[in-house]
């Protein structure tokens, strides 16, 4: 206890609670006899950003050990400084980032205040970088086998003749298929996953001892996230390097690392063994976390018993509509689309050549039932996105039909299609580009009454307050634009435009992707609450099966086009009956880990309390938070209703 | 202090003290400060810019000379007296006269007028032109967009200057503002429309047009209200830009003969009718040439500073 004599140390209240446990995950996860010195050992680093505004500390006082063939993983939300700290590390902060306290041991020296030389001979050589995105992170004017060898040549390693041996040796290493090819192949013909594998190549082609991976597969399809970290797990374990994980997925770093730090606000305020920490979460902020990560719950947010009240309500209140003339009688469900089938024509690669068929949806047919979602997964490329634009009339399929409340969308006159944009509501998955930025929120959430005619002003005013209040948003961002508010923020204000028109089906297109766990989970439990007050019916599309089955009813699998698997949602999770569902149920980051969370969103499930109405003062909340877990029937971190 | 014989040091279980990092509300809205628009955002950023400012002051001292000479001299540009000719600076004659006698201080500040009306109209009518043809291509795009974008194409081809001196020279009995701006304006549309057409192409296919459709808006209801203010910026910063050019163009075309006539008090004429004596008396060159010197490096510097935060990409970091 030498050098760690600074890292203060709670007492842990249950201390033999799960060591048998932990003994067994830990020894399960690593196969290593660690040395007992660190190779990385970070104290009170702080990190400092100068803006316009002054300066704004990014990271403050976190602590942080790595061993020798260690994983170990920072998990935290955007801005938490996971990232900052990690990019600290190599001396890769932006030009306005300094390190302004702290030391960060590398080796046994402190290289926190090292020198551009110095730091030169670590990067690469002692410290390798994977990099986030695969996309921007090749130089697209180069092949990837030139790439990889500048890193070889860059770093001493090889020459010439030896080096070009070396790069087809790594990417096969890397797990690429037929790598003398690929090596001579550009960044453009390789696809995200191949790229990813190529940056892991030139990440580990000094065979350094430290291996930084920045959210290395958030990028990805989560099927090919998968064989990556398996790979790169199988890979730094052979080689015995440490690897510094960088992510947003709590389940990804429980399941890959065997030390977690979590990050907030720039504060490591929880660290320890990942299961000791997953099963046992001692920091207010890291229950939360546990609570809200979709990959780590199981469970419907509603009850079934409030499932069935939601779906009878929205029938009733369909029926007392009159029927409209030559209307197909489809029972009880709202949309049903039949063999739809959607071709693209993709241009030759010359002028002279015929423009290809592209078939982004082949043959697909459903039935969304009043009061109940249906969710569309599948991974990027599959045809769901297509669907919904057809379902909004947004795009005519090639053939096929969907029909709203028995109307053949096709045939509808613009007068039938204009009632149609009222009824049916779309919300999109980028909340930076949804919202119209030249508009104020109140201008935006009063579009659709004013393109309808509804209500003079002052009832639309009173109408946009009343829409707000239900996203839980309060009435004071109505004069605000969309740059002043956060994207889980601007997604709230994209559902209470979509509301404002009181439409029966809402189409989710990736409406949460593109938020943080807790956000996330604030606004699936927002649309849940919404469906059951209003009887919504919704298509929610997205890639994350996590998700789906805390919001859906119903899923359809979509694979190139086609449906591979239409059950509900039990079942697809319990018992998948494809391949493809199956290996799309594997690849759920952290499913096989037991842990706290399941438990309290199990009690929140028999606590259901209307949410939208609560306003929540953070002291309340401190409490809320550490007082027992939904006691009064209100748990602000894991509802929507907070402000 | 727990131990497992599983950790190792430096890597126990530690929780920060819960009053270190006090929990926000997860997505808290700031409803403290001045709520700030887009434009709003770009003025606050755009009055704490040094550029700017100079540009700005600059600017507005040029149009006040421009809109009120009488406020910076009393002599008439217009009298001139041959025995004053090529006469040093005396009281209430700073700059001194020219060949014909005229005093060269009243003649740069009353050439103030032509230079900024011709600019500033051409940058308007420029705008309105090329700002509509560009939209309209760019929106409806298709066999529309191909015919505009060719025809843009062939105007982009003629240099302004070029066929500003054929178009000048064919209607020289014409010669004035109108004629002058007009022709400018036919000429010199394409850049404009070019920008607004991209411009427009990039926003309509943002999410929230897709958004405004799916609730009911029709076309140009999209076009008019979402699209257009959403791709004006860049027009806006190219036409700043531009005007300074503009100004150049018709000093340009009035230096060779065929821009104003010579009975207007412009900077180009001036310039033009002072190489003749630029050997022995520069000082006459001088004056009207650092006036357009002025004038346009404000309009640039203007376009610059308003480039800077309109278009962020183009910052420099």
């Amino acid at each position: 206890m030498t050098q760690t004599g600074r890292i203060s140390f709670r007492e842990d209240p249950n201390p033999e609670l799960r060591d048998g446990e932990l003994r067994d995950g830990q020894a399960s996860s690593s196969g290593h006899d660690h040395a007992s010195t660190p190779l990385l050992d970070i104290q009170d680093l702080d990190v400092t950003f100068t803006t316009s505004a002054g300066p704004v500390p990014a990271v403050r006082g976190a602590n942080l050990t790595v061993y020798p063939g260690q994983t170990v993983a920072i998990v935290g939300e955007s801005g938490s400084g996971k990232s900052t700290t990690a990019m600290a590390i190599s001396q890769l902060l932006p030009r306005n980032g300094a390190i302004t306290g702290g030391r960060i041991e590398f080796q046994g020296t402190d290289i926190a205040a090292a020198d551009r030389k110095q730091i030169l001979a670590l990067r690469g050589s002692e410290i390798g970088l994977v990099p986030q995105d695969p996309m921007s992170n090749l130089n697209p004017l180069w092949r990837v086998g030139f790439q990889i060898k500048e890193a070889l040549v860059a770093n001493g390693i090889a020459k010439g003749k030896e080096a070009d041996r070396r790069v087809v040796e790594l990417l096969a290493e890397a797990g690429l298929p037929d790598p003398e090819r690929r090596a001579n192949q550009f960044p453009h013909e390789f696809s995200g996953g191949m790229r990813q594998r190529a940056l892991i190549a030139m990440g580990l082609a000094a065979r350094p001892s430290l291996l930084i991976a920045d959210e290395p597969t958030s990028a990805l399809d989560v099927t090919v996230q998968r064989q990556i970290l398996d790979h790169l797990d199988h890979l730094t374990d052979s080689l015995d390097v440490a690897v510094l994980l960088i992510t947003h997925d709590l389940g990804l770093a429980a399941e890959r690392a065997q030390h977690l730090v979590v990050m907030y606000r720039g504060h490591v305020v929880e660290s320890g063994p990942a299961l000791q920490l997953l099963q046992d979460p001692q920091h207010a902020y890291t229950q939360r976390l546990i609570a809200a990560a979709p990959s780590l719950s199981s469970r419907r947010l509603v009850s079934q018993r409030e499932r069935a009240r939601t779906r009878q309500d929205a029938e009733k209140a369909a029926r007392a509509r009159d029927p409209l003339p030559g209307r197909h009688d489809d029972g009880d469900d709202v949309i049903v689309a039949e063999n739809l089938t959607r071709v693209f024509s993709i241009r030759g690669r010359a002028p002279w050549e015929k423009p290809t068929p592209f078939t982004a949806v082949d043959d697909v047919s459903f039935r969304l039932r009043r009061g109940t979602t249906t969710a569309i997964v599948g991974e990027s490329g599959s045809g769901k996105s297509t669907v919904a634009q057809m379902v909004l009339k947004l795009l005519e399929p090639t053939s096929g039909q969907v029909r709203f409340d028995g109307r053949d969308l096709a045939q509808m006159s613009s007068k039938e299609l204009f009632e149609l944009r009222r009824r049916v509501q779309p919300i999109f998955q980028n909340p930076y580009g949804t919202i119209d930025p030249t508009y104020s929120i109140f201008r935006t959430v009063e579009e659709p009454l004013r393109l309808h005619g509804i209500g003079t002003r002052r009832e639309r005013v009173a109408r946009v307050r009343d829409l707000l209040d239900k996203v839980a948003l309060p009435t004071g961002v109505m004069d605000r634009y969309p740059n002043e508010l956060s994207g889980g923020q601007r997604q709230r204000v994209a559902i209470a435009r979509a509301l404002a028109l009181e439409p029966e089906v809402v189409v989710c297109d990736e409406a949460v992707s593109a938020l943080d766990v807790l956000v996330q989970a604030q606004v699936l439990e927002l649309l849940n609450d919404l469906q059951s007050e209003l009887g919504l019916s919704y298509i929610f599309i997205t890639h994350d099966l996590a998700v789906v089955r805390q919001i859906a009813d119903d899923v359809l699998v979509m694979e190139q086009g086609r449906v591979v698997e239409h059950a509900p949602t039990e079942q697809v999770f319990t018992d998948p009956q494809q391949e493809y569902t199956r290996r799309l149920l594997d690849a759920i980051p952290g499913r096989s880990i037991e842990l706290a969370g399941s438990r309290i969103l199990g009690d929140l499930e028999e606590a259901q309390a209307p949410t939208t109405d609560s306003m929540v003062s953070e002291d309340e909340q401190e409490q809320a938070v550490r007082g027992p877990i939904a006691s009064e029937g209100e748990d602000p971190y894991t509802t929507g209703g907070v402000v | 202090m727990s131990r497992s014989p599983d950790t190792l040091p430096g890597q126990h279980h530690y929780v920060a003290p819960s009053n270190e990092v006090p929990l926000r509300a997860v997505d808290a809205v700031d409803t403290e400060a001045e709520p700030r628009s887009l434009w709003g955002e770009a003025w606050h950023s755009l009055i704490r810019n040094p550029i700017f400012i100079i540009a700005g002051i600059m600017i507005a001292f040029i149009l006040l000379v421009a809109l009120l000479p009488g406020l910076f001299t009393d002599n008439d540009p217009k009298f001139c007296e041959l025995r004053n000719s090529y006469g040093g600076p005396q009281a209430g004659h700073p700059f001194g006269f020219d060949q014909q006698g005229c005093d060269v201080y009243a003649r740069v500040i009353h050439g103030a007028r032509a230079s900024v009306s011709v600019g500033v109209l051409t940058t308007i009518g420029v705008v309105l032109l090329g700002g509509a043809i560009g939209a309209i291509a760019g929106y409806f795009g298709g066999w529309f967009d191909s015919i505009l974008s060719r025809v843009t194409d062939i105007f982009f081809a003629i240099p302004l200057v070029l066929g500003a001196i054929v178009v000048m020279q064919l209607f020289r009995e014409h010669a004035g503002v109108v004629l002058l701006v007009s022709v400018m304006v036919v000429f010199g549309w394409t850049s404009i429309a070019r920008i607004a057409r991209s411009s427009v192409m990039s926003v309509k296919n943002a999410e929230f047009v897709t958004a405004a459709t799916a609730l009911g808006a029709g076309r140009t209801t999209n076009l008019v209200k979402h699209i257009l203010p959403n791709a004006v910026a860049p027009v806006i910063v190219t036409a700043t830009v531009n005007l300074g050019v503009y100004i150049v163009v018709e000093a340009t075309l009035s230096f060779l003969g065929v821009g104003l006539p010579d009975s207007t008090v412009s900077w180009g004429v001036d310039i033009s009718k002072a190489q003749s004596a630029l050997r022995d008396r520069p000082t006459l060159l001088f004056y009207p040439a650092g006036a357009l010197a002025i004038t346009v490096l404000s309009f640039i510097m203007m376009g610059d500073a308003v480039r800077d935060v309109l278009d962020p990409k183009a910052k420099k970091r």
